[in-house]
């Protein structure tokens, strides 16, 4: 992922979220969105992360951070116990990225879901032509080395939602410095998604 | 074995050690199973200076065989306490309170019974953890000490953490409780239970009142022995010991011949010099009917808590599982509380909360600092 389109990612999810909410990071890394969110929004922020060394980041920036594999469930939360639960560059690399979701939308009000489209233009271009499963700006890895355990695309989540019967109230779509309104699936390098149950 | 005499005086064993002594008669401390203590008598150490605003004070809590000497030479926790290191005694006033029940110079089963000038033995009252906690708030306000910036504790130290934060919500600050329990487990019992049996079994226990003569030194040192093992894990057993054999092997066939068995008579003899066996019944008791839910759904035991919370665990903690902490965190985000939570890597089993202060270091220095702040946003 280019720093840009990181950047853009975050200021979609910050538009997205109202003042003073509380915000559940699932895989909140070192904790540079939920501090964004503190800085402007004023948001309750909690973080659930696996790595420690990110829990030691998270505590020096003096975030609430919970150590968890986030494929074991939610179970310290209650229904629709916080605002938002984000689920941003994560889902890809839960084991059980269903049973995440569905998990997300029973502890939060709204859900926030943010992955890198595997049906973007240069990656079809990679596959079809070069013959190879794409590495790409926002899919770094190689295949043998790669935290990512599924690929999805915009339309796949699309059907996903449709068929959970999960309402999409937003979208967004970036590409490297802008967001992208054309055919999302072909030109979106990352999908960005407010959802409600 | 060699029986070897416990000082019954029941002193600390540091000279920095000082005495608070409160609940003369008749305003004895009641206890939590009714019946009344005093006087009582709590040995502590401090650490650093009290600031002016008295906004800067953090009680340690000791574990089962800890006393109040937790930070300088030999304090079984210099490695976390002192001037520059994680709990900073340059910014921070330290104080460690022994506990009551235990033989470090605070009122137990050794001490001399003032109605009778000889020792309580099995004549004290059964302690609690919350009976400990009252003891300690009373300490902290002699020091003149309305709210703790932080209280941090480990194993049994974790307890009364968990204590402080439904007893005395309003008097901390932040907590730090590390690999502990809201309850022990059948599991934990029974392993007291075997230490326990150990010391009652041996015919110089005397039903309690041995302190004329020789203490239980055999008992003492097979329950300390059986706590040693669950303190350690396999992988730091292995690391440690392996399968190497002792040099000075005797002639007998069950000597020790391996080191781990060495090792572990070592440490068994070793305790009986420093630790009173009735002060071990008490306190394994006190451990195992510590119940902080008593009767609270967990979303409701430390409802309204303002404090923040850090919770440690550690990966090969099989004593007190990883789970038992996330049990605390899960008490905490029904309450709504803020609590964050870390499963330290490590190796050393139970003992890790002792050895690894190098990894505690950086999360309780950063805690302690957000916690000092306030950061409101946290809340």
């Amino acid at each position: 992922m280019t720093k840009q389109t990181h950047i853009i990612e975050h200021k979609v999810i910050s538009s997205w979220i109202s003042s003073e909410a509380s915000v559940l990071d699932l895989g909140c890394g070192d904790g540079e969105l939920l501090n964004l969110l503190i800085r402007n929004k004023q948001v309750h922020a909690q973080g659930v992360e696996l790595s420690e060394q990110a829990i030691h980041n998270c505590v020096a920036a003096g975030l609430s951070v919970f150590q968890q594999d986030i494929d074991m469930g939610l179970t310290e939360y209650a229904d629709k116990s916080v605002d938002y639960v984000i689920l941003n560059q994560t889902l890809q690399q839960v084991k059980k990225p269903d049973f995440a979701i569905k998990e997300a939308l029973r502890v939060g009000r709204k859900v926030i879901v943010g992955f890198p489209n595997f049906c973007y233009i240069t990656s079809r271009f990679q596959i079809f032509f070069g013959g190879k499963v794409p590495v790409s700006p926002s899919l770094p890895y190689q295949w043998y080395d790669t935290p990512n355990l599924h690929f999805l695309s915009i339309a796949d989540f699309k059907e996903y939602c449709k068929k959970n019967k999960i309402t999409i109230e937003k979208t967004a779509f970036i590409s490297k410095n802008r967001t992208v309104k054309f055919l999302p699936n072909l030109f979106g390098e990352v999908g960005l998604f407010l959802l409600s149950k | 074995m060699e029986a070897q005499k416990f000082t019954n005086d029941n002193k600390p064993g540091n000279s920095d050690t000082q005495t608070f002594t409160f609940a003369y008669p008749p305003a004895e401390l009641i206890l939590e199973s009714g019946e009344k203590l005093g006087p009582i008598t709590l040995a502590y150490e401090t650490y650093g200076k009290l600031n002016e605003q008295k906004s800067n004070a953090i009680l340690i809590l000791h574990a089962l065989s800890g006393d109040a000497h937790a930070a300088g030479p030999d304090g079984w926790w210099e490695n976390l306490i002192g001037p520059g290191k994680g709990i900073d005694t340059d910014r921070y006033f330290v104080v460690c309170s022994n506990v009551i029940g235990g033989c470090k110079g605070s009122t137990g089963p050794s001490s001399i019974d003032p109605r009778t000038g000889k020792p309580y033995g099995l004549s004290l009252p059964l302690i609690s953890i919350r009976d400990i906690v009252e003891t300690q708030k009373q300490l902290i306000e002699h020091l003149g000490i309305q709210k703790l910036l932080a209280v941090v504790g480990g194993s049994m130290g974790g307890m009364q953490v968990l204590q402080w934060m439904v007893s005395y919500p309003d008097k901390i600050r932040s907590a730090i409780p590390i690999a502990t329990t809201l309850k022990h487990t059948p599991q934990q019992i029974a392993f007291n239970e075997v230490g326990r049996q150990a010391v009652m079994s041996d015919p110089d226990w005397r039903n309690g009142d041995y302190y004329a003569h020789a203490p239980p030194a055999k008992g003492l040192a097979v329950a300390r022995m059986i706590g040693h093992i669950t303190y350690m894990s396999d992988t730091s057993m292995t690391e440690k010991f392996g399968r190497k054999t002792r040099a000075d092997k005797e002639p007998f066939k069950f000597s020790a011949d391996y080191e781990v068995e060495g090792y572990l008579r070592y440490r068994g003899d070793n305790f009986v010099k420093r630790f009173d066996a009735n002060s071990y019944l008490y306190l394994t008791k006190a451990i195992d009917n510590f119940n902080i839910l008593n009767g609270y759904a967990l979303g409701n035991v430390v409802r309204g808590l303002k404090a923040k919370v850090l919770v440690l665990a550690f990966k090969s903690d099989w004593l007190y599982p990883a789970y038992q902490s996330q049990e605390i965190v899960k008490a905490c985000k029904l309450a709504g509380v803020d609590a964050s939570y870390c499963e330290i890597t490590s190796t050393y089993g139970h003992d890790s909360f002792l050895l690894e202060t190098e990894q505690e270091t950086p999360l309780i220095r950063d805690f302690l600092k957000s916690a000092e702040n306030g950061n409101g946003n946290h809340t």
